[in-house]
Protein backbone atom coordinates (compact mmCIF):
# COMPACT_ATOMS: atom_id res chain seq x y z
CA UNK A 1 0.00 0.00 0.00
CA UNK A 2 1.24 3.51 -0.81
CA UNK A 3 2.14 5.87 1.99
CA UNK A 4 -0.73 8.25 2.72
CA UNK A 5 0.01 11.80 3.78
CA UNK A 6 -2.45 13.56 6.03
CA UNK A 7 -2.80 17.34 6.22
CA UNK A 8 -5.16 19.40 8.35
CA UNK A 9 -7.09 22.23 6.75
CA UNK A 10 -8.26 24.39 9.66
CA UNK A 11 -11.92 25.26 9.31
CA UNK A 12 -12.40 22.95 6.33
CA UNK A 13 -11.44 19.36 7.11
CA UNK A 14 -8.61 16.92 6.49
CA UNK A 15 -6.81 16.08 3.25
CA UNK A 16 -5.20 12.74 2.45
CA UNK A 17 -2.94 12.20 -0.52
CA UNK A 18 -0.71 9.52 -2.01
CA UNK A 19 1.13 8.71 -5.19
CA UNK A 20 -0.35 5.89 -7.24
CA UNK A 21 1.87 3.16 -8.67
CA UNK A 22 1.39 4.97 -11.97
CA UNK A 23 2.99 8.10 -10.57
CA UNK A 24 -0.23 10.12 -10.32
CA UNK A 25 -0.74 12.15 -7.18
CA UNK A 26 -4.21 11.47 -5.86
CA UNK A 27 -5.95 13.03 -2.89
CA UNK A 28 -9.16 12.93 -0.93
CA UNK A 29 -10.39 15.99 0.94
CA UNK A 30 -12.79 15.09 3.74
CA UNK A 31 -14.89 18.16 4.53
CA UNK A 32 -16.27 18.54 8.03
CA UNK A 33 -19.73 18.55 6.54
CA UNK A 34 -19.15 14.97 5.34
CA UNK A 35 -18.63 16.01 1.73
CA UNK A 36 -15.62 14.38 0.10
CA UNK A 37 -13.61 15.74 -2.81
CA UNK A 38 -11.52 13.41 -4.91
CA UNK A 39 -8.47 15.35 -6.10
CA UNK A 40 -6.20 14.63 -9.02
CA UNK A 41 -3.05 16.73 -9.06
CA UNK A 42 -1.34 18.13 -12.12
CA UNK A 43 1.87 16.48 -13.20
CA UNK A 44 3.68 19.74 -13.99
CA UNK A 45 2.49 21.52 -10.85
CA UNK A 46 2.05 19.06 -7.98
CA UNK A 47 0.50 21.82 -5.85
CA UNK A 48 -2.54 22.32 -8.05
CA UNK A 49 -5.51 20.09 -8.76
CA UNK A 50 -6.16 19.10 -12.35
CA UNK A 51 -9.56 17.72 -11.49
CA UNK A 52 -11.81 17.87 -8.44
CA UNK A 53 -14.80 15.59 -8.08
CA UNK A 54 -17.21 16.64 -5.34
CA UNK A 55 -18.95 13.73 -3.65
CA UNK A 56 -21.85 14.08 -1.24
CA UNK A 57 -21.83 11.49 1.55
CA UNK A 58 -24.05 8.96 -0.33
CA UNK A 59 -21.94 9.39 -3.49
CA UNK A 60 -18.81 8.61 -1.52
CA UNK A 61 -20.45 5.44 -0.20
CA UNK A 62 -21.33 4.43 -3.74
CA UNK A 63 -17.75 4.97 -4.88
CA UNK A 64 -16.38 2.96 -1.97
CA UNK A 65 -18.79 0.20 -2.84
CA UNK A 66 -17.57 0.17 -6.42
CA UNK A 67 -13.90 0.35 -5.57
CA UNK A 68 -13.40 -2.25 -2.95
CA UNK A 69 -16.31 -3.32 -0.88
CA UNK A 70 -17.99 -5.35 -3.62
CA UNK A 71 -16.70 -8.60 -2.08
CA UNK A 72 -18.40 -7.71 1.17
CA UNK A 73 -21.70 -7.05 -0.52
CA UNK A 74 -21.48 -10.30 -2.48
CA UNK A 75 -21.00 -12.07 0.79
CA UNK A 76 -23.95 -10.22 2.26
CA UNK A 77 -26.04 -11.14 -0.73
CA UNK A 78 -25.59 -14.78 0.13
CA UNK A 79 -26.81 -14.29 3.68
CA UNK A 80 -29.87 -12.45 2.49
CA UNK A 81 -30.70 -15.11 -0.05
CA UNK A 82 -30.68 -17.74 2.59
CA UNK A 83 -33.34 -15.98 4.65
CA UNK A 84 -35.97 -14.52 2.39
CA UNK A 85 -37.20 -11.08 3.33
CA UNK A 86 -34.29 -10.40 5.70
CA UNK A 87 -32.05 -7.42 5.10
CA UNK A 88 -28.73 -6.75 6.79
CA UNK A 89 -27.18 -3.35 6.33
CA UNK A 90 -24.07 -1.53 7.56
CA UNK A 91 -25.12 2.10 8.13
CA UNK A 92 -22.98 5.05 9.15
CA UNK A 93 -24.26 7.40 11.87
CA UNK A 94 -23.73 10.86 10.42
CA UNK A 95 -22.90 13.79 12.77
CA UNK A 96 -26.15 15.43 11.68
CA UNK A 97 -28.33 12.53 12.83
CA UNK A 98 -30.90 13.40 15.47
CA UNK A 99 -29.86 10.33 17.42
CA UNK A 100 -26.31 11.45 18.19
CA UNK A 101 -25.48 10.68 21.84
CA UNK A 102 -28.89 9.10 22.23
CA UNK A 103 -29.25 5.69 23.83
CA UNK A 104 -30.89 2.92 21.83
CA UNK A 105 -33.74 2.94 24.34
CA UNK A 106 -34.38 6.65 23.83
CA UNK A 107 -34.04 6.45 20.06
CA UNK A 108 -36.68 3.67 19.98
CA UNK A 109 -35.22 2.38 16.75
CA UNK A 110 -37.18 -0.83 16.84
CA UNK A 111 -40.49 0.89 17.60
CA UNK A 112 -40.03 3.36 14.75
CA UNK A 113 -38.65 1.09 12.05
CA UNK A 114 -39.03 -2.51 13.17
CA UNK A 115 -35.28 -2.89 12.65
CA UNK A 116 -32.92 -4.30 15.27
CA UNK A 117 -29.44 -2.92 15.77
CA UNK A 118 -27.34 -6.01 16.38
CA UNK A 119 -23.90 -4.37 16.54
CA UNK A 120 -22.20 -0.98 16.72
CA UNK A 121 -18.76 -0.55 15.15
CA UNK A 122 -16.86 2.29 16.78
CA UNK A 123 -13.18 3.16 16.22
CA UNK A 124 -12.49 -0.29 14.84
CA UNK A 125 -14.09 -2.05 17.82
CA UNK A 126 -17.43 -3.77 17.73
CA UNK A 127 -20.10 -3.68 20.39
CA UNK A 128 -21.99 -6.90 19.71
CA UNK A 129 -25.64 -7.02 20.77
CA UNK A 130 -25.68 -3.50 22.25
CA UNK A 131 -27.92 -2.90 25.26
CA UNK A 132 -30.67 -0.31 25.67
CA UNK A 133 -28.19 2.02 27.42
CA UNK A 134 -25.59 2.02 24.65
CA UNK A 135 -25.50 5.37 22.88
CA UNK A 136 -25.03 6.19 19.21
CA UNK A 137 -22.06 8.40 18.39
CA UNK A 138 -21.21 10.38 15.27
CA UNK A 139 -19.08 8.22 12.98
CA UNK A 140 -20.38 4.91 14.33
CA UNK A 141 -21.38 2.21 11.94
CA UNK A 142 -24.41 0.24 13.03
CA UNK A 143 -25.27 -3.21 11.77
CA UNK A 144 -29.03 -3.28 11.32
CA UNK A 145 -31.19 -6.31 10.70
CA UNK A 146 -34.81 -6.17 9.60
CA UNK A 147 -37.09 -5.91 6.62
CA UNK A 148 -35.77 -4.00 3.57
CA UNK A 149 -38.54 -1.43 4.15
CA UNK A 150 -37.49 -0.98 7.77
CA UNK A 151 -33.87 -0.43 6.71
CA UNK A 152 -34.99 2.25 4.28
CA UNK A 153 -36.80 3.98 7.18
CA UNK A 154 -33.71 3.82 9.34
CA UNK A 155 -31.31 5.11 6.70
CA UNK A 156 -32.50 8.77 6.64
CA UNK A 157 -32.79 8.91 10.44
CA UNK A 158 -29.11 8.08 10.79
CA UNK A 159 -28.19 10.54 8.11
CA UNK A 160 -30.18 13.36 9.74
CA UNK B 1 -37.04 52.94 20.66
CA UNK B 2 -36.91 52.06 16.98
CA UNK B 3 -37.93 55.43 15.63
CA UNK B 4 -36.39 58.64 16.84
CA UNK B 5 -38.47 61.33 15.20
CA UNK B 6 -41.16 59.59 13.20
CA UNK B 7 -43.48 56.66 13.59
CA UNK B 8 -42.68 52.99 13.49
CA UNK B 9 -44.06 52.97 9.97
CA UNK B 10 -41.42 55.29 8.56
CA UNK B 11 -38.72 53.45 10.48
CA UNK B 12 -39.81 50.16 8.95
CA UNK B 13 -39.93 51.67 5.49
CA UNK B 14 -36.44 53.08 5.85
CA UNK B 15 -35.01 49.92 7.31
CA UNK B 16 -36.67 47.89 4.56
CA UNK B 17 -35.21 50.18 1.92
CA UNK B 18 -31.75 49.89 3.46
CA UNK B 19 -31.81 46.10 3.63
CA UNK B 20 -33.27 45.82 0.12
CA UNK B 21 -30.51 48.07 -1.15
CA UNK B 22 -27.95 45.78 0.48
CA UNK B 23 -29.66 42.80 -1.12
CA UNK B 24 -29.25 44.35 -4.57
CA UNK B 25 -25.56 44.97 -3.89
CA UNK B 26 -25.02 41.42 -2.62
CA UNK B 27 -26.63 40.12 -5.79
CA UNK B 28 -24.44 42.26 -8.02
CA UNK B 29 -21.35 41.06 -6.16
CA UNK B 30 -22.45 37.44 -6.49
CA UNK B 31 -22.95 37.88 -10.25
CA UNK B 32 -19.57 39.49 -10.70
CA UNK B 33 -17.95 36.90 -8.45
CA UNK B 34 -16.38 39.12 -5.83
CA UNK B 35 -16.93 40.15 -2.22
CA UNK B 36 -19.89 42.45 -1.50
CA UNK B 37 -17.94 44.35 1.19
CA UNK B 38 -16.55 47.03 -1.16
CA UNK B 39 -20.05 47.64 -2.51
CA UNK B 40 -21.54 48.04 0.97
CA UNK B 41 -18.81 50.54 1.79
CA UNK B 42 -19.31 52.45 -1.45
CA UNK B 43 -23.06 52.67 -0.81
CA UNK B 44 -22.42 53.97 2.69
CA UNK B 45 -19.94 56.54 1.45
CA UNK B 46 -22.32 57.62 -1.30
CA UNK B 47 -25.35 58.15 0.93
CA UNK B 48 -23.60 59.19 4.12
CA UNK B 49 -22.51 62.61 5.16
CA UNK B 50 -20.84 61.87 8.43
CA UNK B 51 -24.14 61.15 10.15
CA UNK B 52 -27.65 59.81 9.75
CA UNK B 53 -29.34 63.17 9.39
CA UNK B 54 -31.90 62.22 6.78
CA UNK B 55 -32.78 58.90 8.39
CA UNK B 56 -35.72 58.44 10.71
CA UNK B 57 -34.46 55.16 12.13
CA UNK B 58 -32.74 56.16 15.30
CA UNK B 59 -28.98 56.24 15.36
CA UNK B 60 -29.03 54.16 18.55
CA UNK B 61 -30.81 51.35 16.77
CA UNK B 62 -28.44 51.25 13.80
CA UNK B 63 -25.51 51.59 16.16
CA UNK B 64 -26.53 48.59 18.24
CA UNK B 65 -27.30 46.59 15.11
CA UNK B 66 -23.87 47.21 13.66
CA UNK B 67 -22.18 46.36 16.97
CA UNK B 68 -24.06 43.05 16.97
CA UNK B 69 -22.66 42.63 13.46
CA UNK B 70 -19.13 42.86 14.84
CA UNK B 71 -19.90 40.35 17.59
CA UNK B 72 -21.41 37.89 15.09
CA UNK B 73 -18.47 38.26 12.70
CA UNK B 74 -16.12 37.18 15.48
CA UNK B 75 -18.45 34.45 16.76
CA UNK B 76 -18.63 32.93 13.27
CA UNK B 77 -14.85 33.15 13.04
CA UNK B 78 -14.42 31.31 16.33
CA UNK B 79 -16.89 28.65 15.22
CA UNK B 80 -14.87 28.05 12.07
CA UNK B 81 -11.91 26.53 13.89
CA UNK B 82 -11.82 23.82 16.52
CA UNK B 83 -9.66 24.34 19.59
CA UNK B 84 -7.55 21.44 18.39
CA UNK B 85 -6.82 23.12 15.07
CA UNK B 86 -5.83 26.32 16.86
CA UNK B 87 -3.46 24.44 19.15
CA UNK B 88 -1.80 22.52 16.32
CA UNK B 89 -1.49 25.54 14.06
CA UNK B 90 -0.02 27.60 16.86
CA UNK B 91 2.60 24.96 17.46
CA UNK B 92 3.61 24.46 13.84
CA UNK B 93 3.24 27.92 12.37
CA UNK B 94 4.55 30.31 14.98
CA UNK B 95 7.40 31.50 12.77
CA UNK B 96 5.15 32.09 9.75
CA UNK B 97 2.77 33.99 11.98
CA UNK B 98 5.49 36.21 13.40
CA UNK B 99 6.85 37.05 9.93
CA UNK B 100 3.33 37.80 8.71
CA UNK B 101 2.52 40.09 11.65
CA UNK B 102 5.77 42.05 11.55
CA UNK B 103 5.85 42.44 7.77
CA UNK B 104 2.27 43.65 7.56
CA UNK B 105 1.99 45.77 10.70
CA UNK B 106 5.01 47.83 9.63
CA UNK B 107 3.35 49.52 6.61
CA UNK B 108 0.47 50.66 8.83
CA UNK B 109 2.82 51.92 11.53
CA UNK B 110 4.97 53.73 8.97
CA UNK B 111 1.94 55.31 7.30
CA UNK B 112 0.62 56.53 10.66
CA UNK B 113 3.96 58.13 11.46
CA UNK B 114 4.40 59.65 7.98
CA UNK B 115 0.91 61.15 8.12
CA UNK B 116 1.75 62.63 11.51
CA UNK B 117 -1.12 60.87 13.25
CA UNK B 118 -1.39 60.23 16.97
CA UNK B 119 -0.17 57.03 18.60
CA UNK B 120 -3.63 55.53 18.97
CA UNK B 121 -4.55 56.07 15.32
CA UNK B 122 -1.20 54.63 14.26
CA UNK B 123 -1.67 51.54 16.42
CA UNK B 124 -5.08 50.92 14.85
CA UNK B 125 -3.76 51.51 11.34
CA UNK B 126 -1.14 48.83 11.95
CA UNK B 127 -3.96 46.42 12.78
CA UNK B 128 -5.90 47.46 9.68
CA UNK B 129 -3.02 46.51 7.38
CA UNK B 130 -2.12 43.26 9.19
CA UNK B 131 -5.22 41.09 9.19
CA UNK B 132 -6.26 39.45 5.92
CA UNK B 133 -9.93 38.87 5.27
CA UNK B 134 -10.83 35.27 6.01
CA UNK B 135 -14.31 35.88 4.58
CA UNK B 136 -13.06 37.05 1.18
CA UNK B 137 -10.33 34.41 1.07
CA UNK B 138 -12.60 31.49 2.00
CA UNK B 139 -14.96 32.50 -0.81
CA UNK B 140 -12.15 32.75 -3.36
CA UNK B 141 -10.69 29.37 -2.36
CA UNK B 142 -14.10 27.73 -2.73
CA UNK B 143 -14.95 29.49 -6.01
CA UNK B 144 -11.65 28.60 -7.65
CA UNK B 145 -11.71 25.04 -6.27
CA UNK B 146 -8.46 25.52 -4.43
CA UNK B 147 -9.24 23.69 -1.20
CA UNK B 148 -7.44 20.61 -2.54
CA UNK B 149 -4.32 22.53 -3.54
CA UNK B 150 -1.22 21.93 -1.53
CA UNK B 151 -0.59 25.61 -0.80
CA UNK B 152 -4.01 25.97 0.83
CA UNK B 153 -3.12 24.56 4.29
CA UNK B 154 -0.45 27.26 4.55
CA UNK B 155 -2.96 29.95 3.58
CA UNK B 156 -5.44 28.67 6.16
CA UNK B 157 -2.88 28.42 8.92
CA UNK B 158 -1.80 32.02 8.32
CA UNK B 159 -5.45 33.05 8.69
CA UNK B 160 -5.73 31.07 11.93
CA UNK B 161 -2.61 32.72 13.34
CA UNK B 162 -3.87 36.17 12.43
CA UNK B 163 -7.13 35.44 14.20
CA UNK B 164 -5.26 34.39 17.34
CA UNK B 165 -3.12 37.51 17.08
CA UNK B 166 -6.31 39.52 16.95
CA UNK B 167 -7.46 37.95 20.21
CA UNK B 168 -4.38 39.50 21.83
CA UNK B 169 -4.45 42.72 19.83
CA UNK B 170 -8.04 43.76 20.55
CA UNK B 171 -7.64 43.88 24.35
CA UNK B 172 -4.39 45.80 23.87
CA UNK B 173 -6.22 48.35 21.75
CA UNK B 174 -9.05 48.48 24.26
CA UNK B 175 -6.65 49.44 27.02
CA UNK B 176 -4.77 51.97 24.91
CA UNK B 177 -8.01 53.60 23.77
CA UNK B 178 -9.24 53.84 27.36
CA UNK B 179 -6.33 56.27 27.72
CA UNK B 180 -5.41 55.75 31.33
CA UNK B 181 -2.00 56.50 32.83
CA UNK B 182 0.90 54.23 31.92
CA UNK B 183 0.85 52.27 35.19
CA UNK B 184 -2.93 51.85 35.31
CA UNK B 185 -2.80 50.99 31.62
CA UNK B 186 -0.22 48.26 32.21
CA UNK B 187 -2.30 46.82 35.02
CA UNK B 188 -5.50 46.72 33.03
CA UNK B 189 -3.63 45.34 30.02
CA UNK B 190 -2.27 42.55 32.20
CA UNK B 191 -5.78 41.89 33.51
CA UNK B 192 -7.24 41.90 30.00
CA UNK B 193 -4.61 39.58 28.55
CA UNK B 194 -4.87 37.16 31.46
CA UNK B 195 -8.64 37.06 31.10
CA UNK B 196 -8.19 36.18 27.42
CA UNK B 197 -5.58 33.53 28.14
CA UNK B 198 -7.65 31.96 30.93
CA UNK B 199 -10.79 31.87 28.82
CA UNK B 200 -8.85 30.57 25.82
CA UNK B 201 -7.34 27.77 27.90
CA UNK B 202 -10.75 26.99 29.32
CA UNK B 203 -12.22 26.97 25.81
CA UNK B 204 -9.51 24.59 24.57
CA UNK B 205 -9.51 22.26 27.59
CA UNK B 206 -13.15 22.30 28.64
CA UNK B 207 -14.94 23.38 25.51
CA UNK B 208 -16.95 20.17 25.62
CA UNK B 209 -18.68 21.37 28.81
CA UNK B 210 -19.93 24.49 27.04
CA UNK B 211 -20.85 22.38 24.04
CA UNK B 212 -22.86 19.96 26.14
CA UNK B 213 -24.71 22.81 27.85
CA UNK B 214 -25.63 24.35 24.51
CA UNK B 215 -26.31 21.14 22.61
CA UNK B 216 -29.92 20.63 21.72
CA UNK B 217 -31.83 18.79 19.07
CA UNK B 218 -33.85 21.90 18.36
CA UNK B 219 -32.16 24.44 16.10
CA UNK B 220 -34.12 27.15 17.83
CA UNK B 221 -32.82 26.28 21.29
CA UNK B 222 -29.26 25.97 20.00
CA UNK B 223 -29.35 29.31 18.21
CA UNK B 224 -30.90 31.17 21.13
CA UNK B 225 -28.53 29.58 23.62
CA UNK B 226 -25.54 30.40 21.47
CA UNK B 227 -26.58 34.02 20.83
CA UNK B 228 -27.50 34.56 24.46
CA UNK B 229 -24.21 33.29 25.78
CA UNK B 230 -22.26 35.17 23.11
CA UNK B 231 -23.85 38.51 23.93
CA UNK B 232 -23.51 37.83 27.66
CA UNK B 233 -19.84 36.88 27.47
CA UNK B 234 -19.25 39.72 25.01
CA UNK B 235 -20.81 42.22 27.38
CA UNK B 236 -18.82 40.94 30.35
CA UNK B 237 -15.64 41.03 28.27
CA UNK B 238 -16.39 44.60 27.24
CA UNK B 239 -16.88 45.53 30.89
CA UNK B 240 -13.51 43.96 31.73
CA UNK B 241 -11.97 46.11 29.00
CA UNK B 242 -11.31 43.15 26.67
CA UNK B 243 -13.81 44.12 23.93
CA UNK B 244 -17.01 42.24 23.18
CA UNK B 245 -15.55 40.96 19.91
CA UNK B 246 -12.90 38.91 21.70
CA UNK B 247 -15.50 37.48 24.06
CA UNK B 248 -17.59 36.38 21.09
CA UNK B 249 -14.54 34.84 19.41
CA UNK B 250 -13.78 32.80 22.53
CA UNK B 251 -17.36 31.54 22.78
CA UNK B 252 -17.06 30.40 19.17
CA UNK B 253 -13.88 28.48 19.93
CA UNK B 254 -15.36 26.84 23.01
CA UNK B 255 -18.17 25.29 20.98
CA UNK B 256 -16.88 22.07 19.46
CA UNK B 257 -17.85 18.70 18.06
CA UNK B 258 -20.91 18.07 15.93
CA UNK B 259 -22.66 21.04 17.52
CA UNK B 260 -20.02 23.34 16.05
CA UNK B 261 -20.88 22.45 12.47
CA UNK B 262 -24.59 23.05 13.05
CA UNK B 263 -24.07 26.22 15.07
CA UNK B 264 -21.86 27.59 12.34
CA UNK B 265 -24.57 26.98 9.75
CA UNK B 266 -27.22 28.59 11.97
CA UNK B 267 -25.19 31.70 12.71
CA UNK B 268 -24.15 32.39 9.13
CA UNK B 269 -27.32 34.05 7.82
CA UNK B 270 -27.58 36.21 10.94
CA UNK B 271 -23.94 37.20 10.58
CA UNK B 272 -24.45 38.13 6.93
CA UNK B 273 -27.39 40.37 7.79
CA UNK B 274 -25.85 42.17 10.74
CA UNK B 275 -22.40 42.43 9.20
CA UNK B 276 -23.83 43.99 6.03
CA UNK B 277 -25.52 46.66 8.17
CA UNK B 278 -22.26 47.11 10.08
CA UNK B 279 -20.26 47.84 6.90
CA UNK B 280 -22.94 50.23 5.70
CA UNK B 281 -23.17 52.10 9.00
CA UNK B 282 -19.39 52.32 9.20
CA UNK B 283 -19.25 54.00 5.81
CA UNK B 284 -22.35 56.16 6.45
CA UNK B 285 -20.56 57.79 9.35
CA UNK B 286 -17.62 58.84 7.21
CA UNK B 287 -17.68 62.46 6.15
CA UNK B 288 -17.17 62.43 2.36
CA UNK B 289 -15.03 65.53 2.82
CA UNK B 290 -12.49 63.38 4.66
CA UNK B 291 -12.03 61.04 1.71
CA UNK B 292 -10.12 62.99 -0.97
CA UNK B 293 -7.26 64.02 1.37
CA UNK B 294 -6.61 60.39 2.35
CA UNK B 295 -7.29 58.83 -1.06
CA UNK B 296 -3.66 58.89 -2.14
CA UNK B 297 -2.49 57.56 1.23
CA UNK B 298 -5.06 54.75 1.06
CA UNK B 299 -3.94 53.65 -2.40
CA UNK B 300 -0.24 53.92 -1.56
CA UNK B 301 -0.75 51.97 1.66
CA UNK B 302 -2.76 49.35 -0.23
CA UNK B 303 0.05 48.89 -2.76
CA UNK B 304 2.80 48.71 -0.14
CA UNK B 305 0.93 46.34 2.18
CA UNK B 306 -0.10 44.19 -0.77
CA UNK B 307 3.59 43.78 -1.53
CA UNK B 308 4.51 43.02 2.09
CA UNK B 309 1.68 40.48 2.37
CA UNK B 310 2.81 38.92 -0.90
CA UNK B 311 6.32 38.70 0.52
CA UNK B 312 5.36 37.18 3.86
CA UNK B 313 3.08 34.63 2.19
CA UNK B 314 5.85 33.83 -0.30
CA UNK B 315 8.20 33.19 2.60
CA UNK B 316 5.77 30.85 4.40
CA UNK B 317 4.85 28.87 1.30
CA UNK B 318 8.50 28.52 0.30
CA UNK B 319 9.22 27.11 3.76
CA UNK B 320 6.34 24.67 3.24
CA UNK B 321 8.01 23.44 0.05
CA UNK B 322 5.43 24.81 -2.38
CA UNK B 323 6.39 25.51 -6.00
CA UNK B 324 6.52 28.95 -7.61
CA UNK B 325 3.01 28.77 -9.06
CA UNK B 326 1.48 27.62 -5.79
CA UNK B 327 3.37 30.34 -3.94
CA UNK B 328 1.96 32.95 -6.33
CA UNK B 329 -1.57 31.65 -5.82
CA UNK B 330 -1.23 31.76 -2.03
CA UNK B 331 0.46 35.15 -1.97
CA UNK B 332 -2.09 36.84 -4.24
CA UNK B 333 -5.12 35.50 -2.41
CA UNK B 334 -3.79 36.57 1.00
CA UNK B 335 -3.56 40.18 -0.16
CA UNK B 336 -7.31 40.57 0.41
CA UNK B 337 -8.22 42.68 3.43
CA UNK B 338 -11.81 43.14 4.48
CA UNK B 339 -14.09 42.75 7.46
CA UNK B 340 -11.46 42.75 10.19
CA UNK B 341 -9.72 45.87 8.91
CA UNK B 342 -13.09 47.60 9.17
CA UNK B 343 -13.76 46.11 12.62
CA UNK B 344 -10.45 47.53 13.86
CA UNK B 345 -10.99 50.96 12.30
CA UNK B 346 -14.47 51.05 13.84
CA UNK B 347 -12.88 50.87 17.29
CA UNK B 348 -11.28 54.22 16.52
CA UNK B 349 -14.58 55.74 15.43
CA UNK B 350 -16.29 54.55 18.60
CA UNK B 351 -13.47 56.00 20.71
CA UNK B 352 -13.81 59.33 18.91
CA UNK B 353 -10.37 59.30 17.28
CA UNK B 354 -9.34 61.21 14.16
CA UNK B 355 -12.16 60.59 11.60
CA UNK B 356 -9.57 60.34 8.83
CA UNK B 357 -8.69 56.87 10.14
CA UNK B 358 -12.12 55.51 9.18
CA UNK B 359 -11.96 57.24 5.79
CA UNK B 360 -8.50 55.84 5.11
CA UNK B 361 -9.50 52.34 6.20
CA UNK B 362 -12.59 52.43 3.98
CA UNK B 363 -10.54 53.47 0.96
CA UNK B 364 -7.90 50.89 1.79
CA UNK B 365 -10.39 48.02 2.07
CA UNK B 366 -12.16 49.19 -1.11
CA UNK B 367 -8.89 48.66 -2.97
CA UNK B 368 -7.69 45.42 -1.39
CA UNK B 369 -10.99 43.57 -0.97
CA UNK B 370 -11.38 43.92 -4.75
CA UNK B 371 -7.72 43.60 -5.77
CA UNK B 372 -7.03 40.31 -3.96
CA UNK B 373 -9.70 38.21 -5.71
CA UNK B 374 -8.95 39.83 -9.09
CA UNK B 375 -5.17 39.37 -8.82
CA UNK B 376 -5.42 35.78 -7.69
CA UNK B 377 -7.50 34.96 -10.77
CA UNK B 378 -4.36 35.70 -12.79
CA UNK B 379 -2.04 34.01 -10.31
CA UNK B 380 -1.13 31.18 -12.65
CA UNK B 381 0.05 33.35 -15.58
CA UNK B 382 1.94 35.53 -13.08
CA UNK B 383 3.42 32.45 -11.46
CA UNK B 384 4.51 31.06 -14.83
CA UNK B 385 6.30 34.29 -15.58
CA UNK B 386 8.03 34.26 -12.19
CA UNK B 387 8.97 30.63 -12.73
CA UNK B 388 10.41 31.36 -16.18
CA UNK B 389 12.48 34.14 -14.71
CA UNK B 390 13.89 32.00 -11.91
CA UNK B 391 14.68 29.24 -14.39
CA UNK B 392 16.48 31.66 -16.67
CA UNK B 393 18.51 32.95 -13.76
CA UNK B 394 19.44 29.41 -12.76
Amino acid sequence: MAEVQQTDLPGVGVRYEFVTSDGERLGVLVHRSGRRDVLLYRRDDPDECRAVVELAAPDANTLVELLGASRVSEHLGEVQQRIAGLAIEWLRVEPSSRWIDTSLADAQVHTHTGVSIVAIVRDGETIVAPGADDELRAGDTVVAVGTPEGIELLRPALRG
Amino acid sequence: MLAAGGTDATAFIELGAIVLGLAVLARIAERAGFSPIPLYLLAGLFFGDGGFHQLDVSEDFLDLTSQIGVVLLLLALGLEYTADELRRTLRSGLRDGAVDLVANALPGLAAGILLGWGGKETLLLAGVTTISSSGVIAKVLADFGRYGNRETPTVLSILVLEDLAMAAYLPLVGVVLAGTSLLAGMVSLAVAISVVVIVLLFAIRSGHVVTRLLASRSDEALLLGLLGSTLLVGGLAEQAGVSAAVGAFLVGIAVSGPVQERASELVQPLRDLFAAIFFLVFALRIDPGDLPPVAFAAIALAVVSAITKFGSAWYSTTRAGIGVRGRTRAATVLISRGEFSIVIAELGTVAGLDPRLAALAAGYVLVLASAGPILTRYADPIGERLQARTLRRA
